[in-house]
């Protein structure tokens, strides 16, 4: 039995670099889609970002990163999801990443999508929207 | 998964199936109900605790600080945070975790955000069914803050036994007009912001209106003001003590229990309301709602009647008298 709800999106900010606008503009896009973006702030390592998605049992984490760290986070990321059963998150990227990083961090790290600084929020919302597996439960 | 391992998992203190279990009880759908028939059975057991009060007044920033003393303490804490859905896209930006990130890599401590989904009175219409579900796992404490509204919430204290009404200083004229509003719901309050001009004429004035209500106290209890300063931490021990000293009052009162009667009387007959109506809708062909509707319309019947139409044709007339 398949049931409806909001998407929920994690929207976080990895790495020590200090502004999270990007963040908040797509917090507001996706809100403004009627989706429910759990928003946790800046300075989050990939523990804190991991732990927040189970609890919140979110569809999507949402992940800007400005530090050039992306290579050492995400894979992160990717791998904690992996050990703690929430490899079934879909997990995108927003920032300035190489097309060679990007390949990369999706062929072998479970990234779904990167998104450029060009992107439009409707790609995003659109990509999310497309991607997203319905939670199931049985009763 | 099957709903049956889901709910085992949960309990047992596996986190993924408790988040996932929650997600399906705030669907509110059929399987909603049947997850909750069997978490119904392992509640009752922790301590619920409501924290309300103006938007940015420090809630949770207090729920944090709350949760660490009582983490320090040894007791399992979990959070559930409620904040507005927008009424214009359906989707919400939740926040509130932003302030309690010292509570991160605690396997004692759990936080969920909750949209509240176009229901009013600062709680999402489930928020009561997710309370079920982590006091079903065994939390020994939980923190509900609700969404940060102008005037006091009532639906608070449906849900929780002891409820926290958050001031700050400077809010003068504001309390007297919402005083009505806290004085009846609060069991404790906190004044944060307590490193701010002022603090010292709010807490008179919230002393001299709980003295004109004196004898209207709740059960007995006359609240304390405690004087915080959430985003340091002063203070916060005295701010526990007294959650901790109001639940020992309605124990040793037995007021517990009978505030647990109410509770469970009031969502029953919500449930009964709610269910009674979609039977008759089930029964009485929705023709005929239209045109008592009509009729209605025309001034050729008033509602009374008509809902004696529709009962008339459901139950016996000897049951309706009653009515
Ligand atoms: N000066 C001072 N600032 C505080 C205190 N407690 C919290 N704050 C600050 O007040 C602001 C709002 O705090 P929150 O905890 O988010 O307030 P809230 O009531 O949960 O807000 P909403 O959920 O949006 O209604 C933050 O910037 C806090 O750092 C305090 O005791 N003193
Ligand atoms: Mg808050």
């Amino acid at each position: 039995m398949q049931h409806e709800r909001p998407i929920r999106v994690l929207v976080a900010k990895p790495g020590l670099d200090g502004h999270d606008r990007g963040a908040k503009v797509i917090a507001r896009a996706l809100r403004d889609a009627g989706m429910e973006v759990i928003y946790t702030g800046l300075q989050q390592t990939p523990q804190m970002i991991v732990e927040a998605a189970l609890q919140e049992d979110v569809d999507c984490i949402g992940l800007s990163i400005l530090s050039g760290a992306h290579m050492t986070l995400l894979p992160k990321i990717h791998q904690l999801l992996v050990e703690q059963e929430g490899e079934d998150i879909l997990v995108i990227a927003g920032g300035i990443i190489s097309d060679a990083d990007a390949a990369e961090l999706k062929n072998n790290h479970g990234i779904a999508a990167v998104f450029g600084p060009g992107a439009s929020t409707h790609d995003i919302i659109d990509f999310i929207r497309a991607q997203v597996r319905p939670t199931t439960v049985e009763g | 998964m099957e709903l049956a391992t889901l709910v085992e998992k949960a309990l047992a203190g596996n986190r993924r199936a408790l988040s996932r279990l929650v997600t399906v009880v705030e669907t509110g759908d059929a399987l909603a109900q049947r997850a909750l028939a069997q978490v119904f059975p392992h509640t009752g057991k922790a301590h619920i605790v409501g924290v309300t009060g103006a938007p940015g007044t420090g809630k949770s920033t207090l729920v944090n600080q709350l949760a660490l003393h009582w983490r320090q303490a040894g007791r399992t804490v979990a959070i559930v945070a409620v904040d507005p859905t927008s009424p214009f896209s359906g989707g919400a930006i939740l926040g509130d975790r932003i302030r309690m990130q010292a509570l991160g890599g605690d396997p004692g401590c759990y936080i969920r955000s909750m949209a509240s989904r176009g229901s009013l009175g600062g709680l999402a219409r489930a928020t009561g069914d997710a309370i079920k579900v982590l006091d079903a796992a065994g939390y020994d404490v939980i923190i509900v803050e609700t969404v940060g509204a102008g005037q006091a919430e009532v639906e608070i204290t449906r849900e929780a036994h002891t409820v926290i009404v958050v001031e700050i200083p400077g809010m003068g004229d504001d309390i007297q007009a919402i005083k009505a509003g806290i004085l009846e719901i609060a069991d404790v309050f906190v004044v944060n912001k307590a490193d701010r001009e002022g603090v010292e004429r709010t807490v008179r004035q919230l002393r001299m209106m709980l003295h004109l209500g004196a004898g209207e106290h709740r059960d007995g209890w006359e609240p304390p003001i405690v004087q915080t300063v959430a985003s340091s931490g002063l203070h916060i021990a005295e701010a526990a003590a007294a959650v901790e000293q109001h639940l020992a009052h309605l124990q040793h009162n037995n007021l517990l229990r009978q505030r647990e009667s109410q509770r469970l009387e009031r969502e029953w007959n919500t449930i009964l309301r709610e269910q009674a109506l979609a039977a008759l809708h089930a029964r009485v062909p929705a023709a005929e709602w239209q045109q008592l509707l009509q009729q209605m319309l025309e001034r050729q019947i008033d509602p009374y009647a008509a809902a004696a139409r529709v009962l008339d044709q459901v139950f016996q007339p000897s049951d309706i008298d009653v009515v």
